[in-house]
């Protein structure tokens, strides 16, 4: 059988929200109002953004200083080819940035057009977003030039200092199954199951591992294995989950193939709740042949077979 | 103080894509039983396993637990990870052996960089706050560090490109980029990061690595000429950037200086682990005039994440192993911009 593994895009997605406590919460408060806030540290110097902790004293924070929206390019790189979620969509520079009252640099981008109008020592200033929630892209990135905007002046009542930030990740990988499981996933399309094994004197793992856990020895050799086992554990599940595709309660069960030497997880279907049993007998049901693919739900779940229970010492090991 | 040597080093083929899985039981099995071979050990030999590796890198969740399986860890193993290049579970490594718990250990690192899109997976590093969610990647951070420095007259686009031919040429067998490389082509070719083109940085490179480790008589052993590790400390600057100067590493100078008791005079061989090449200029900086910097051709012809500075403890070592040298020095990073940085001095006896 042709087996170059078999590969399929994965997608990690999440929205990551975080506390900002005292300190950032301040910087994010202010950038909220078109401010740009520094923390002096106990070395005289004001760092841009404030640091939670002085390094030097290990102390807090305290001593918040307005810096300008406008400074000077410190160093720059040129992006020729933006990846998404950078701050802008066209070439641009990551630059760091000593806005005037600083003594330290900010990293953002700089939207000059083209890297010929870029240089260190230019001015810049920041070009702030139309809807500020308090969050670094309040400053959607810095623009050549001097700047005029002044911050909004008064505080805002109605606004409650900054808590909380939410930043999205996304990341998009190319994922790689083994070769074994590779061969395991051509054969379930197939509607066969196969595990893998070192040699005749080997565990039989289904899935197929890369390598014996036992001794490290690639698990070279393949075996087919029939679609009907032996329930070992269980449970029933009466919890709700977001995502849940079968209504509670039901049953998951781990199911012992005949002829394996560990057991996977399945459902368990065509069974009340009350009369799984550890020892039951059970079969795979099959999806339709012309909804397989290169997965375990092509079985559709296990059903019970009806022959008497297996007797205990034929799965004691594999609980 | 216990004798502790570094006796065996193995690494898979620097490549720009594996098409093994990203948990790396592809590339390690062969350097396991490459090391049980060389060394005549096997398993149950190894008295601690310890792994570097990331689960962002993978993409999953639990990488290093699947990569467990190219070790085969029944009877159960005595085992640990870091998310952190595998230099720095060489440092726990260490540790465990001067407790006198165990006489010897496998520490091994792997990544399989080509699966996800690596410099936007290392902005994840930087500060979660105020930095990362601007998705600064991390060619444009070393750009910008590479620009810093030929701003300050610490070293131009020519010097830069010098380290790249010299890398190029040194190139090891299993490196994933080799050749000569003419100076003045490199010069005229486009910026992909400017000032930093792509002879500049390291390639994305999936690999993995490994290293035994064994104290005193066991060393000796095992191997007729152990790599004896006389110093091995790591140390941090400030994750802020934008508040330090970017055209040092302080924390690589004075982990040097405290691994290698101060005499750095008479180390003959240095491997450093520098992705880019101004960062190498950076680091070799503080080495003497005579040292043979990178002989293996270090990070820029084969960068396998989270196994890269192992690998230039391994190849240190090597150099110990074949007479070459009598006292050497590795170097790995973590983190942005050079900002967390292990030596170790190793010495022939």
């Amino acid at each position: 059988m042709v087996n170059t593994p078999l590969s399929a895009p994965l997608n990690n997605a999440f929205d990551y929200t975080r506390s900002v406590g005292p300190t950032i919460g301040e910087f994010l408060t202010g950038l909220r109002r078109k401010q740009i806030i520094g923390g002096r540290g106990s070395d005289g110097r004001v760092y841009v953004p404030p640091p939670e902790f002085d390094s030097a004293t290990k102390e807090p924070t305290t001593d918040f200083v307005d810096v300008g929206s406008s400074g000077t390019v410190v160093s720059w790189s040129w992006v020729p080819v933006p990846y998404e979620g950078q701050p802008l969509d066209h070439p641009f520079a990551f630059a760091l940035i000593q806005l005037d009252g600083a003594d330290t640099a900010l990293l953002h981008a700089v939207d000059a057009g083209s890297s010929a109008n870029m240089s260190t020592g230019m001015r810049v200033h920041a070009r702030w977003a139309e809807d500020r929630v308090g969050d670094i892209h309040d400053v959607a990135f810095f623009e050549p030039g001097e700047g005029n905007d002044q911050p909004d002046s008064g505080s805002d009542p109605g606004a409650e200092p900054v808590a909380m930030i939410t930043t999205p990740v996304r990341l998009q990988y190319t994922h790689s199954a083994s070769a074994e499981e590779s061969y395991y996933l051509r054969g379930l399309a197939e509607g066969r199951i196969l595990g893998g094994r070192t040699d005749a004197e080997g565990k039989v793992y289904v899935p197929p591992r890369g390598a014996s856990p036992t001794d490290g020895r690639p698990t070279a050799e393949q075996v087919e294995l029939p679609d009907t086992g032996t329930v070992t554990t269980f449970c029933i599940v009466n919890v709700p989950f977001l995502g849940q595709r079968i209504k509670p309660p039901y049953i998951a069960a781990y199911v012992l193939l005949d002829g394996a030497d560990i057991a996977f997880l399945h459902l368990i279907l065509e069974c009340e709740p009350a009369e799984v049993r550890m020892g039951m007998r059970v079969a795979a049901k099959w999806k339709p042949r012309e909804e397989w693919g290169y997965t375990l739900e092509n079985i559709e779940y296990f059903r019970p077979t009806g022959e008497p229970d297996a007797d205990y010492d034929t799965y004691k090991h594999h609980l | 103080m216990t004798d502790i040597a570094v006796v065996g080093f193995a690494q898979a083929p620097n490549v720009a894509e594996t098409a093994g899985t990203t948990n790396g039981v592809e590339m390690l099995v062969p350097c396991f039983q490459q090391l049980y071979s060389e060394l005549g050990i096997s398993k149950s030999d190894i008295g601690f396993w310890c792994s570097g590796s990331s689960d962002y890198l993978a993409g999953r969740a639990f990488s290093f637990i699947s990569a467990i399986d190219a070790i085969g860890a029944v009877p159960p193993i005595n085992e640990s990870h870091v998310e952190m290049d595998a230099a720095w579970a060489f440092y726990e490594a260490w540790i465990k052996l001067m407790t006198g718990e165990v006489e010897t250990a496998l520490v091994y690192g792997f990544g399989k960089s080509s699966a996800g899109t690596l410099a936007k997976v290392l902005a994840l590093q930087l500060d979660p706050y105020l930095v990362a969610p601007l998705w600064p990647d991390s060619l444009s951070l070393a750009g910008i560090q590479a620009r810093a420095g030929i701003d300050a007259g610490k070293w131009d686009e020519r010097a830069m490109a010098e380290v790249a031919v010299r890398n190029r040429a040194n190139a090891h067998p299993l490196a994933q980029l080799t050749g000569v490389l003419d100076i003045d082509e490199l010069l005229a070719a486009d910026y992909i990061a400017d000032p930093l083109r792509a002879h500049d940085c390291a390639p994305v490179t999936d690999g993995a690595s490994a290293i035994v480790l064994a104290a005193g008589d066991r060393a000796r052993s095992l191997r007729e000429n152990p790599a004896w590790i006389t110093g091995i400390e790591h140390l941090v600057d400030s994750p802020n950037f934008g508040a330090r100067d970017l055209t040092t590493a302080p924390s690589a100078y004075n982990a040097a200086l405290k691994a290698s008791g101060g005499d750095l005079s008479s180390i003959s061989a240095a491997e450093l682990h520098a992705p880019f090449t101004h960062q190498e200029l950076i680091l070799s900086e503080w080495l003497p005039g005579g040292t043979t910097v990178n002989p293996s051709g270090g990070t820029l012809v084969g960068n396998a994440m989270f196994s890269a500075g192992l690998e230039r403890i391994g190849h240190a070592a090597t150099r110990i192993f074949d007479g070459k040298d009598s006292r050497v020095l590795a170097h790995a990073t973590s983190g942005p911009l050079l900002q967390q940085n292990l030596v170790a001095v190793m010495e022939g006896k």
